[in-house]
This record gives C-alpha cells, structure tokens and sequence, in this order.
C-alpha cells in the first residue's frame, strides 16, 4: 500500500528534529497540501515556501532522501552532577591507644554525599570494608567454604587471627552463636571472655554479634560490650523485637557503636533509630542493616530497600543518613551457593557446587554495595577478596592497576579464546 | 514518558468510559498508562476512529519511553531492550531485561561450533515459576575473513533461532554475515569513528539494528547524532568496558551518566539502550577461573547499572546461573506482592496418609517449596503461615513465625480433617520452634531439611514416621 505523507505530517517531523530548512532535498511522489489544515501547525514561513516550490517534481515514486553524510555531525556530550542536599553519618569503628583503646588502626565508613562510587558528582569519602566472620563454636558450613577454616573452629581467636593474616580482613565480626538458648546456652559472662581473646588475637577493630535470640541477646551484649570497654567495637545488633534499649545503653557506657538492625522495612528502621536518638545514642555511633537477601533469595528487596534508604538519606531524611552493614554470608542460604545439584530433574547441569557458592557471594556483596552497602559481612575469603577488589576499585584506589593492564578493549572482537585459555 | 500523572493522560483519550479496553474508565485506563500496565493498542477507538486520530498519536508520541525500545531478532525468541523510563527501579519498574549475548567465534571448528551454541541456545533453569533462559549468541569474527564469518554465522542460524549480534570492526566482514541472516534482524557490532561511513551504508540497506563504539563520549555522541541524522533510528551504545583500574571506575561512570542525560535530562541524542562487553575481563586473566568471576563481576556492574544488552565468554553453570539469577532480581518488577495468601494447599493428590508440610507465606519461599514438592512428585499438604511475607529464617528471628502462629494456621484452615497422623514437617531453618509448637499444638513436630530441595531425600528416612 502507498503511503499517504501530508504536508502537516511532513513539517511534524521536521519540528521534532528542530529543522527549519531543508538543503538537498527531493520529495518525490503523492503530496497531499494541508497547508493552515485543523491541525493547528503553523509551519515556519521559510519552510512552507520552499515545500510549495518543491511541488513542481511530483511524478515518481519514492521517499525522502537525505544526502549522503560526508563527515560526522559535532557533538559534545554534556551532563549536570547530581547534588545532593543530605549526608551520610561517619562512624569510625576501633580505637588506637591514643583513644583509649588497643586497636593498631581504626576503620572509618560513611560520610557519602552521593550515590555509591558516584565521584563524577562527589568525591566518596571511604571505601567499603569487609569484616571476616569468625563463630564460637564449630557450626555446620558449606564445604567450599569449610576448607578455609576447618583448622581453627575450635579456637575463635585462632580463627580471628586467619581471617586478617591470610584472608586481608579489615574487620572481624565474633559471632556469639553458643549464647543461644536451643544451641549450647553459653552464659554472657563465658561469651565475654571469647570477646576478651579475639581481642587479644587480633589488633583490627572488631564486631561483636549475639546468636539472634532475642530474649538472650541483651545480656549477653551487655557483658560482652563491658568486657571490650574503650574498644569501639561494633554492636550487633539491637532490633524491635528485643529489649534494644538494655543494649543501647551497655554500647553507650563502653564506648562502642552499635547496629541498628530491621527486617526490610524503611519504617521500622526509622522508627528503631529514633528510639536510640532518643536513649541519647550519638549519632556517629549508629550503623544499620537493613537486611541482606542472597542472590535468587530476596536480593531484589534488599538491594531496593537500601537504595531507597540511601537515596533519602541523601534527600534529607536524618534518620537513615547511616552506613550500611550487610551480612552477605547469608548468600550460602542460597541452596545454589552449597548444593551438588539441581532438585529439579529439568534445570541444565549446575556444574561443581564449589564454584557457585563464592560467586553467589561475591554478586550478593557487590549487588549491595552498588545499593549502598558501607560494610561487607562477609565469609569466603576469594569472595572477601573479589568483593574488596571491586569496590575498592570503583572507588578510585586501584589507578595504579590500570596503567600497568590497559588494554585496547575493542580488541575482544578478535580475541583468540584458544590462545587465553592455554596461558592458565 | 512525558506526561506526569493520568489526568495528563486522560486529557488525550476519548473520555467515553465505553470499556473497550477493559477498564470501566478512561481515567483507570489512564492510570495504567502511567504504570506502564497496559499498552495504548488497547484503546481501539483512538486508532479506528478518525475524529481521535490526531490524539492517537500524539499521546503514543508522549507515552514513548525516555529510552528508545529496539528489538533484535525475530519470531518468538526476539529481545526486546532499552525502553527504559526511571534511574532507579522503585521509582517504577525497569523494564525490558537486560538481554545476556554469549559468544561463538568464527576460528571454532564447526562440531564445537554448533556443540556451544546448542548449550547456549538450550541452557535452563527453574526460578519462581519458570524457566530462566538465556537471550542472545554473539557471532565473533576472529580470522578477519569474510567468508569465513558467513560459513559460520550461517552454522550459528542452522543450529538457533536466537537473535545474533554479528562483531566485526571491518564492514565487508559484517556484510558477508548480514547476507546469511539478512532477514533475521540481527544486531551489528560496531561502527566506530573509522568504519563509521561503511557501517551506515550496510544499516541503511539491510535495515538493522546497529552498536555505535567509542569510549570517548563526544565521539559517541557524535556518531549517534550522525546516524540518527540519517535516519537510523535502532541504535545501541557501547560506550567500551575496561576491565580494571582507573578504566573500570570510568567505565562506570560512563554508563550512569549517559542514562542520566537519557532519563533525567530528556537528551534524545544519546536515549539510546547501552551495551556492555563484560568478556574484555578475559583480556586480562589467564587463569579461566578467575577470568569468569571477573567477568561476572563486570556484568554483575552492567545488569546493576543501566546496560541494555550485554556479550560474555563463559558459558560455565556458576556463570550463568549467577548473571541470568541477577537479571532476574534487578528486572522483577518490585511493585509484585511479596507474599501469597495463608493457607491449606494440595499437591499432587494428597490423601490423609500423606506428610503436611508448613512454610511461610513469602512468595519467593512459597514457590520453591511447591515446586521442589510437585516436581519430584511428592503428594503432600503445604500449611502457608501468614509470616507478613518473611522467609522462614527471617520470621523465627522476628518472631513472624511462632509456635502460636503456627497453632492458629493449623485451627484455621482445618488441618486436623485433612490428615489422620497429626504430624506436622516443618522447616529445618525453624527447628528452634519444633518442642514450643508441640506443646501449644499437641501434634507431633518432625524437623525438616534446611532446605526444601532435600525433600525427597529426607522422606527416604523420615517418612512414613516410625
């Protein structure tokens, strides 16, 4: 069928491309003038003239045809920096002797005045950092993750001394597992002296974790938080379901920051830490979590709900303006980060478990820290150490590397995989 | 798009309320508009009566998405990519996912040739309900010779209906390709600011989607000015991905800001989808291990941050899974309800000898409990606690899923007539609740795997109870 192009139709199109002369133009075939028709289109005067005297040539078929570009149209690409009116807290977790503390170097997150390794719009201020899980007792792990550690479960300090020695931890997070009431029923006053001897262990500042249970918890953070006065260690964690304000205030007397952890609820996380606003919690002495999701297993709600605390935070909204902890070691809740194989007989071959469960850790972490994520949680040390690669280069420390490896990319057109596969 | 709210919208459809489209209102068609729910094409009248002609088209120019939506490909398997309207997915949806292209090369002998494109064509795997696939074959020249690429682009179609993005900086090598699958609407890659000309001229008379490449943004912005200037419209920008270093950070930035100017500041002359290479990270590893985690990392930055349509090397399980799983999660739409309704399901054709097992009522866990169940055939009841949408583990620790909360389910829904044994499965990760809930239920309380894919296994020991 032919194509019927009016007038009106023609100068519609022209206007959207801000044309207002044509050069080299031919309009060859059916021209139908609507000229002042009741699409209420004026047409610029210079245009409609030449359109009119274009009328002549009308025999054959055809379309428009431009001419033949010769040489590339200038551009240059311009974009506004985003700026924002809010700002993220700065928490510095560990204290050096000069404060009063044991630490031989302190960790300092948050104070973000953009998105995530957004510097094209404002410098970020701190990398994230990853703190090494270590537990009080042996726990069952996934056996790609146990090989690591299967020499010093026994021994929490042990434990807490190959994490920064071998495995580059900034941080290490004690989790008192034992304390839990169906696990072994440890009592506080036990617990803290685990904390005592990761202390000694290691001299990176340190998190202090309770086994989640919530009517155990109090008291076992309270001792564990007097056990490790001066030391500004992280607190993990006080949430609504608890007696939060017994741990608020044990973190207050001793001098440590705490957790402020909700269940991927915006509401909730505002509504805990004005709680601890209002025990006269400082607030360079607050951290949250809003809940990390394993990859496949919910990421999608915690990546949104830390985006969007983040995102209001640097709106305006004090009472998110916080760094970020996640627990990305909840990635091996993933079955596809442990299992040998698939349950469902339809699913293509998952191949060796071993190599799924860092990389499900290593993108869950990663996911999170494009969110917003201050603190990585963290268990697999090539998963640590992938996650602390990435985001460190992002973050602008990694310059060096680059100059060193700078390839010409558009060369993987070419790349020969036989000749990259033989050089491992 | 460029109208704010449905009132906006409303203002450009008929205002009849005659339910052609399916809603009772213009105004409720309008809202789903706005959502992005509904398509305009639903709105008959708009398009077959002449008196709204004008309207028609002006609203389908305004309702046009910020980022232009092309497709590459044909038939069922087509992608469609870019189309995108917000920065971030909460404030909407992001919309068309970001299309995963693995690559073939033409130096391959034809037996490994067609053995990799059939696993990439084939590659499944079950999430929430179906079955994730993978998107795209990216047909490399690697010997620079064209008839070369031909004999293997047309090896490549033999085998897939997948949509191919055909590579080759030397436009008679992408000619001779384009020849094989003229009418497949396969997506070239790339002019750059030397080939640039040749390129345009094979667009232009083949009529296919085209990648422009340059690593230098006023280039870029250059060569999509000149092409769409020309008429060509289908445009995909790889604005290069360095796989490390300061190359990587710049990377990134590249990619946020030209989907900045593209959403934010209405700039048409780069509102184009993007492309991301994530297999340069096999530039820089020798080891194929760490190349694949690099690579996926790389990609992990590109499906995060605003890559359309993306080309990677490893065709490894723990690659795949992990890239197609995040597409997955950052597409979703999050305006999907997080949980499903309490309550009493059948699988398969339960009788009353058979297990009850309890889950939670968060959607994600809900569908994998099921699906475990049905696909290895295991006839069963599934009690569903109203957990406020938490995952098992979740709602022990914020007490969503109690002992108490367990008896009223079981009350509730009748599971004493459903069952003669008053036994109850319940999840490993709430082992924790299983002796309070015997004592407030009075049934008896098997502790279940960790996780529900280890069903089968734990029936072998477990079930009938002893």
């Amino acid at each position: 069928m032919e194509k019927k192009l009016t007038l009106a139709d023609l100068a519609r199109i022209l206007e959207q491309y801000d044309v207002v002369e044509l050069e080299d133009v031919t309009i060859k075939g059916e021209v139908e003038l609507e000229l002042g028709s009741s699409a209420g289109l004026a047409l610029p005067p210079a245009l409609a003239q030449a359109l009119q005297s274009l009328m002549g040539a009308r025999e054959m078929p055809g379309t428009l045809e431009a001419k033949r570009i010769e040489a590339l149209l200038p551009a240059t690409f311009k974009v506004a920096k985003a700026e924002w009116a809010g700002k993220i807290e700065e928490v510095t977790i560990g204290a050096t002797s000069a404060d009063g503390g044991t630490r031989e170097r302190t960790v300092t997150i948050g104070g973000e005045k953009s998105l995530p390794f957004y510097n094209f719009d404002a410098k970020m201020p701190h990398p994230p950092v990853i703190s090494v899980d270590c537990f009080d007792m042996p726990i069952p792990l996934a056996r790609a993750v146990r090989e690591y550690y299967e020499d010093v479960m026994e021994d929490p300090g042990e434990w807490a001394k190959k994490n920064v020695r071998e495995f580059g931890a900034d941080m290490v997070t004690i989790h008192l597992i034992s304390t839990d009431p169906t696990i072994k029923d440890t009592p506080a006053r036990a617990a803290a002296k685990t904390v005592e001897e990761v202390l000694q262990a290691v001299k990176v500042p340190i998190v202090i974790g309770g086994s989640g249970n919530p009517d155990k918890d109090p008291e076992v953070l309270e001792a564990a938080a007097e056990a490790a006065e001066g030391e500004r260690c992280l607190i993990a964690s006080a949430n609504l379901n608890m007696d939060y304000e017994r741990i608020a205030k044990a973190a207050l007397k001793h001098g440590h920051v705490i957790l402020s952890w909700t269940q991927l609820d915006i509401n909730a996380q505002k509504t805990l830490n004005r709680y601890l606003f209002k025990l006269g919690v400082p607030r360079e002495d607050i951290v949250i979590d809003p809940t990390t999701a394993a990859l496949g297993y919910g990421l999608d709600y915690a990546f949104t709900n830390i985006e969007r605390m983040r995102i209001s935070a640097l709106k305006g909204d004090t009472d998110l303006a916080f760094p970020i902890s996640c627990g990305i070691t909840n990635a091996w809740g993933a079955r596809e980060a442990w299992m040998k194989d698939s349950p469902s007989k339809e699913d293509s071959d998952w191949g060796p478990a071993a190599y799924r469960g860092q990389m499900y850790e290593i993108i869950t972490g990663l996911t999170l820290g494009l969110a917003g994520g201050d603190m990585f949680m963290m268990m697999h040390p090539n998963a640590a150490s992938t996650v602390k690669k990435v985001t460190q280069t992002l973050f602008g420390a990694k310059v060096k590397e680059d100059k060193a490896k700078r390839v010409a990319i558009e060369d993987w057109v070419t790349w020969d995989a036989e000749v990259g596969a033989s050089k491992k | 798009m460029k109208l704010s709210s449905p009132m906006e919208i409303w203002k450009y459809l008929p205002g009849t309320n005659c339910g052609e489209c399916g809603e009772k209102t213009c105004l409720a068609f309008a809202s789903h508009l706005k959502e992005r729910s509904t398509r305009l094409e639903e709105c008959t009248p708009l398009f077959e009566d002449e008196k709204y002609a004008d309207k028609g088209k002006q609203l389908a120019e305004l309702l046009a998405p910020e980022i232009r939506e092309i497709e590459i490909g044909v038939g069922a398997r087509a992608a469609k990519i870019g189309g995108e309207d917000v920065m971030y997915r909460h404030e909407l949806t992001f919309y068309n996912r970001t299309a995963l292209a693995y690559d073939v090369w033409d130096t391959m002998k034809e037996g490994e040739l067609r053995e990799r494109v059939s696993r990439i064509a084939n590659w499944r795997k079950f999430y929430v309900g179906e079955f994730l696939t993978l998107d795209a074959i990216a047909v490399r020249s690697v010997s620079g010779d064209a008839q070369t690429f031909a004999a293997c682009v047309n090896a490549v179609a033999e085998e897939t209906d997948l949509p191919l993005v055909l590579c080759s900086f030397d436009a008679k090598v992408l000619e001779e390709g384009l020849k094989v699958v003229a009418g497949k609407n396969p997506l070239l890659y790339a002019a750059d600011k030397t080939n640039w000309k040749d390129v345009l001229e094979l667009v232009k008379s083949y009529n296919v989607p085209v990648t422009l490449f340059s690593p230098d943004l006023d280039m870029l912005n250059s060569l999509a000015l000149t092409f769409s200037s020309a008429g060509v419209e289908d445009i995909v920008l790889d604005p290069g991905v360095y796989p490390t270093g300061e190359g990587l950070a710049d990377t990134f930035s590249r990619f946020v800001r030209i989907r900045r100017v593209g959403i934010e500041e209405g700039d048409k002359e780069v509102a184009y989808p993007l492309m991301s290479v994530p297999m340069t990270a096999w530039m820089i590893h020798g080891d194929a291990l760490d190349a694949s985690y690099w690579e996926a990392v790389l990609a992990a930055i590109g499906i995060i941050k605003y890559a359309d349509i993306m080309i990677l090397h490893s065709i490894e399980p723990h690659s795949l899974i992990a890239e197609r799983t995040l597409v997955e999660n950052v597409y979703t739409d999050p305006r999907r309800p997080v949980s499903v309704e309490p309550g009493l399901r059948e699988v398969g054709t339960p009788t009353e000898h058979s297990p009850l097992f309890l889950t939670t009522n968060f959607a994600l866990t809900y569908y994998t409990v099921e699906s475990d169940l049905s696909s290895n055939k295991i006839d069963s009841y599934l009690i569903v606690v109203d957990s406020e949408g938490m995952g098992v583990e979740a709602a022990v620790a914020g007490e969503q899923l109690t002992a108490e909360r367990i008896k009223e389910t079981l009350e509730s829904y009748g599971a004493e007539k459903r069952v003669k044994h008053k036994t109850l499965v319940i999840p490993g990760l709430a082992a924790r609740l299983s002796g309070e809930t015997e004592d407030v239920t009075g049934w008896t309380v098997l502790v279940g795997p960790r996780d529900s894919g280890r069903i089968p296994g734990w029936m072998d020991d477990n079930w009938p109870p002893k």
